[in-house]
């Protein structure tokens, strides 16, 4: 056990575990924030949709020799949340279709670019590590953290000042367009977060794996809590503990970040599962 | 009757999508107290003259004017239930409380006297032992309640409900139409959009009938039991419905 401890103490004077531990929690925090609107909201698979789009416009940020590959992705990514929350209320394509359409075409579109014009060696590697998050979490600049810090305050700012205003148009669209909410905004608003904290999330547990940051702590919370402030505040309680346990964990055994992450949370929301069972029954 | 308010006129009224008519040359009038209960089947424009009461649709032609204290935004809204809704983890009172919303405008909590309202018409609605317990566990009915009790704290002059007993067993829907007869003999004036003939007959004031895209009659309950298309859709729809 004392072994453990100081192979970790050792681990935690590094800068770059550092700072894979900060930007973990906050993301797991943001996504978790949000995630029980989308679950609720019946929008568990546009974190899925959206980060392939992210990894399409990452291919493509590669390919041009940026440096700053934000610069790219995080506009792209935006842009196809707001155009899929905004299909989902049209009806020519149905909003899951749309999902699945962007999703896949872009997952496609981007590895076929990476293949044709990449100059690494390691075509493979470099796309598992994108589609995994196994290695970006540990390479992360200091301004990547400070971003990450930026971004996650201004998530967690509007998240806490249009608590109610989330709270009802999630529970009721057409009572609060009636009462003169303007419903329309704040789902703009819930895509453009949606977009910002799949794009950061990226870097934590690869673009594959981000729906289980969104989906499995609010399905967790909502197994057991009653309420929709005690489903949020446990729903980011568990995220950021299964972070931290996650992140630990990875450092120890060796595994990959975001694989073991997305088992902590598994594995809560079995416990959780359970747990409701016996209070049903 | 004529000496009471108007807080909604419809004059010449034809709505729908994209140039095509749904359904045309609608007028009434709505007064303060009354009962109105809008008839008609399916697909004959119902739910489209309820979003352009509630001001989210601007008719095609004509004008809806609402007057007496009753701006867009303050008529309490009862919707169809949705999906969504049904495994909603929420507390009745924060469903409650959500009515007062666009009473906050940019302010991001509620005050005071917000939350002394939704105690109120909690209590007005007999939920308050309910606060606490969660939404998706309660009764159909109760359900009904709560989402009532949210609409009063939207608007308190006028409520106008969208089909309010689908899926209630029957005896939920006579305690739920006897609980809005009694807003209504409070001075709330109740729009009811229904296909439940019986319960029209038995507690609106008026009716309003809409269907073959037009309107097929509006006025007072006595009229229409007397008038040719009331009496045939009673006859034609009363054997099928609960007694």
């Amino acid at each position: 056990m004392s072994e453990m401890i100081s192979k970790l103490q050792d681990y935690f004077t590094l800068p770059f575990v550092q700072y894979a531990m900060i930007v973990g929690l906050l993301i797991a925090l943001c996504s978790s924030l949000l995630g029980v609107t989308l679950v609720l909201k019946r929008f568990s698979f546009i974190g899925d949709g959206l980060s392939h789009v992210a990894f399409g416009a990452m291919s493509v940020a590669i390919i041009l020799g940026l440096t700053n590959q934000m610069l790219i992705i995080m506009p792209v990514t935006v842009a196809s949340a707001i155009l899929l929350l905004r299909t989902g209320q049209n009806t020519k394509i149905k909003g899951d279709a749309a999902v699945a359409m962007i999703s896949v075409g872009a997952l496609a579109l981007g590895y076929m670019l990476i293949n044709i014009f990449s100059k690494s060696a390691n075509v493979a590697g470099d796309v598992c590590s994108t589609l995994f998050g196994s290695i970006s979490i540990l390479t992360l600049s200091k301004f990547d953290v400070w971003l990450c810090i930026a971004l996650s305050t201004v998530v967690i700012a509007l998240f806490v000042l249009f608590y109610n205003k989330i709270f009802a148009v999630t529970f009721d669209e057409s009572f609060s367009k009636a009462t003169g909410v303007k419903s329309d905004l704040y789902n703009l608003l819930i895509a453009i977060v949606t977009a910002v904290i799949i794009v950061l999330a990226m870097n934590l547990v690869g673009s594959l794996l981000i729906s289980a940051l969104i989906i499995f702590p609010a399905l967790s919370a909502m197994r057991v809590f009653k309420s929709f402030l005690s489903v949020i505040i446990c729903s980011a309680v568990i995220s950021v503990v299964c972070a931290a346990a996650g992140i630990l964990i990875s450092i120890l055994m060796s595994t990959p970040a975001g694989s073991t992450i997305v088992t902590a949370d598994i594995v809560v929301f079995l416990i959780f599962w359970i747990i409701s069972l016996f209070k049903r029954g | 009757m004529s000496e009471k308010e108007i807080q909604i006129q419809c004059s010449g009224c034809s709505l729908g999508y994209e140039g095509e008519t749904v359904v045309s040359d609608i007028n009434f009038e709505v007064r303060e107290g009354d009962y109105l209960c809008i008839l008609g089947e399916n697909g004959s424009g119902k739910s489209t003259l309820v979003k352009a009461l509630l001001g989210l649709k601007s008719p095609n032609s004509g004008e809806i004017k609402r007057s007496g204290g009753v701006g867009a935004g303050e008529i309490g809204y009862l919707p169809q239930q949705t999906v969504v809704q049904r495994d909603f983890p929420a507390s009745v009172r924060e469903i409650v409380i959500s009515g007062c919303l666009g009473k906050t405008g940019l302010r991001p909590f509620y005050n005071a006297a917000e939350k002394a309202l939704a105690v109120k018409n909690m209590e007005r609605l007999g939920i308050t032992d309910l606060a606490k317990r969660c939404y998706r566990d309660l009764s159909g009915g109760q359900q009904q309640r709560v989402l009532l009790a949210r609409a009063l704290c939207a608007a308190d002059k006028i409520l106008l409900l969208d089909e309010p007993v689908t899926g209630l067993d029957p005896k939920a829907q006579i305690d739920l139409y006897e609980l809005i007869s009694k807003l209504n003999k409070n001075g709330i004036t109740i729009i009811m959009v229904s296909h439940d003939i019986n319960a029209a007959v038995m507690f609106a004031s008026h009716i309003l009938h809409i269907g073959g895209q037009k309107q097929l009659f509006f006025g007072s309950k006595d009229d229409y039991v007397n008038s040719p298309i009331g009496r045939s859709f009673i006859l034609s729809e009363g054997g099928d419905i609960i007694e």
